[in-house]
């Protein structure tokens, strides 16, 4: 161990919070990252270009190769990033609320959800790209996401609630809740014509294929607002891990800050399975990465969004490059390239 | 209180315990003969019960003898399989999310099947069946030797469920990509998901048989060892537990158990999650009797939503997994609600 202490109280005109060196340099070095493989994204495309061509072409507007990169690259990486970091976000506040480092989204019902709606959507109308109806074209599949993911939190919620929100009663529900929407969905994906499941499969793995500025704009306005508010309540979420009565008696108002932290996460993941279809494995394993990283007790809040960004651009960039011409789902990678890490970690940490 | 006021009171509770044990297995036998009895063809009691003892070779004789016995048979296995192991996970892991598939068992099943139909060409049901297991066997090994390296007398719970979990991530991402660019193997796979035991016949119920049974009396072996694990394993060790070794029987039983059922009946192990759930409020914390109880528990359970399955939607049939969902999740869900629930 070294010398230097863990955090280190920080004080602005009487407020005050614990910085944690590691967890400091962990989210500085991560964004540095982050950067570094969105860049060497944005390389690939019908027209290759370098990696000093896609600085240039993103910073100065006379190049021809500006209009390639605003309109079709950079908000790919974008939307790679953010729901990276809105995913992983949304599993570092579920698990330190169900104190259990196996929960994520999916137990409170927002990725299960929506993907009963967009799987229905994409089985009944026959086809993933507006095809005749149109009613499920570009727009209509993040909306119809939306709408289950939020759908399916509110069943859970609902169910869950009674004289307040037990973190135990809420994964157990949870679970049913899940148990139902998955095999309505295992259902519906035996219904169809095969061809049909197979674009239902690309999107349940999560795909960031052809996503444009349309599915940045939410998650970035989802993450700016939300990212302020879950860091004001991390207070209050290192408390819950001490069990309801003792963060009671220290003055927190369990059901409060429960309640508005597991909110926030469900708009995060709701969110980001509109734009990208529920990555998988970056919600649950993102935390648990930087947990072990930063070295703390319980998923660091920013470190863990930085994780899932880094996790999320890592893996797509490997799904354009491995097997191209085909491109695998991006979701398929995260979890080829998270689980192998996730494992190094708890082997190190054993040893 | 006294020696003597403590001995009626046991004996009360030992009572009561034997009652719902003969219950379940009570309702056990009701499911069987519905199961026998009802589908897209409903055969009287009677008449089953001839075509069991003396077959002449109607109609009604083929279909109880070829089709709905093994299809009774494998419910009763697999439910019986999926209740004990999810019972088994929950206490090794000593987490109410583990689910009998959390080791890799499920993922790796699945991965096998679609490896072997694109690698090699399989196409009978019985060989898929022996690559699942294969599969199930891998995967969970894998697992367990990993949760393993490095550590002091055998892996904590909570890094075999991150590595089994780590694990399960990893393999069913390998399997969505081999089943995106194979049109046929995405066929077989998508049915396997759904999780169904129909038009199983008598041969792989001969097939699973040993395994589910050498995991039963594994699991039974390993329910005093687990209950002295569930008070910690500092104390566990100081009352003379060879926690390793009680940690690799428990997990050998899961590994059979859920393996046999999901290579034979396709992804059910949501129902080893549910059961235990739905068992421990009978049984407390008991492992001798809790694991009884979400055995037969989870039989019952897989025949009377497999009977559903087949006449919600005449003229075709509902798989068992979605029914199961259906009715057991809202089942389970009211009963979590109703009750404070009983922590692992």
């Amino acid at each position: 161990m070294t010398t230097t202490r863990a955090s280190v109280p920080l004080r602005v005109a009487g407020l005050s919070w614990r910085v944690r060196p590691r967890g400091v340099a962990v989210t500085v070095g991560g964004l540095l990252a982050l950067a570094l493989l969105m860049a060497l994204n944005m390389r690939l495309g019908d027209l290759p270009l370098g990696l000093a061509d896609v600085v240039r072409a993103t910073f100065d507007p006379s190049v021809p190769e500006h209009f390639v990169v605003m309109e079709l690259r950079l908000p790919r990486a974008l939307t790679g990033a953010l729901v990276g970091a809105a995913l992983a976000l949304s599993g570092a506040i579920i698990q330190s609320i169900a104190r259990n480092p196996l929960a994520s989204p999916e137990i409170l019902g927002v990725t299960t959800g929506a993907s009963v709606t967009v799987v229905a959507g994409v089985v009944m109308s026959g086809s993933a790209y507006g095809g005749v109806s149109g009613l499920f074209s570009a727009l209509g599949i993040p909306a119809l996401a939306l709408l289950g993911g939020l759908a399916g939190a509110a069943i859970v919620y609902a169910l869950a609630w009674r004289r307040g929100l037990d973190g135990y009663r809420l994964v157990l529900v949870g679970i049913g809740v899940a148990a139902v929407f998955t095999n309505v969905k295992f259902w519906l994906l035996t219904v169809g014509d095969v061809n049909d499941t197979g674009r239902a499969m690309v999107w349940i793995s999560g795909s960031l294929n052809g996503r444009g500025w349309e599915h940045v704009v939410p998650v970035g306005l989802a993450l700016a607002v939300l990212v302020p508010l879950t860091l004001l309540g991390t207070r209050s979420l290192d408390a819950l891990r001490y069990g309801d009565d003792t963060v009671t008696a220290l003055g927190v108002r369990v059901n409060l800050a429960r309640a508005l932290m597991l909110l926030a996460a469900v708009l995060l993941a709701a969110v980001a399975t509109a734009s990208a279809g529920p990555i998988a494995f970056v919600a649950l394993a993102a935390p648990q990465i930087a947990l072990r990283v930063v070295r703390c007790a319980q998923p660091p809040l920013l470190s863990s969004a930085v994780t899932g960004a880094v996790l999320a651009t890592g893996a797509d960039l490997i799904a354009r490059t491995a097997f191209s011409p085909i491109e695998l789902p991006v979701g398929i990678v995260t979890a080829v390239l998270g689980a192998p890490y996730l494992i190094h970690l708890i082997w190190r940490a054993r040893s | 209180m006294s020696a003597t006021a403590v001995a009626p009171r046991l004996h009360g509770i030992r009572r009561r315990r034997g009652l719902v044990l003969a219950a379940l297995l009570a309702a056990v036998c009701v499911a069987v003969v519905l199961s026998v009895t009802i589908g897209a063809k409903a055969v009287p009691l009677a008449d089953a019960w001839t075509a069991l003892t003396a077959p002449t070779g109607t109609e009604n004789d083929i279909v109880i003898r070829s089709l709905r016995v093994p299809r009774t048979a494998l419910g009763v296995l697999a439910g019986l399989a999926l209740g004990v192991a999810g019972a088994l996970m929950q206490g090794h892991t000593r987490n109410p999310l583990a689910d009998p598939g959390l080791l890799g068992v499920t993922q790796g099943a699945a991965f096998a099947m679609v490896a072997s139909i694109i690698l090699l060409g399989t196409q009978s049901l019985l060989a898929y069946i022996w690559f699942g297991l294969a599969g199930a066997l891998v995967a969970s090994v894998a697992v367990f030797a990993l949760g393993m390296v490095g550590g002091r007398g055998g892996p904590t719970p909570v890094t075999l469920a991150l590595a089994g979990t780590a694990v399960s991530a990893f393999l069913y991402a390998l399997t969505s990509a081999l089943v995106l660019l194979d049109e046929q193997a995405m066929d077989v796979f998508r049915f396997w998901q759904a999780g169904s035991v129909a038009g199983r016949g008598p041969d792989v119920v001969w097939q699973v048989l040993p395994f589910i049974v050498v995991g039963l009396v594994l699991a039974l072996v390993n329910a005093p060892g687990l209950n002295a694990l569930s008070l910690g394993e500092d104390v566990a060790r100081s009352l003379g537990q060879n926690i390793a070794l009680t940690r690799g029987v428990g997990v050998t039983a899961v590994t059979l158990l859920t393996g046999a059922a999901v290579a034979s009946c396709g992804s059910l192990a949501f129902v080893g999650l549910v059961v235990p759930h739905l068992a421990r409020p009978l049984s407390g914390t008991d492992h001798r009797w809790l694991l009884p109880y979400s055995g037969l528990i989870g039989a019952a359970l897989l025949l009377v939503a497999d009977v559903i399955g087949r006449v919600v939607a005449p003229p075709g049939e509902l798989e068992v997994g979605v029914v199961l969902a259906l009715i057991g999740a809202p089942f389970f869900v009211a009963l979590v609600r109703r009750r404070k629930p009983v922590r692992l």
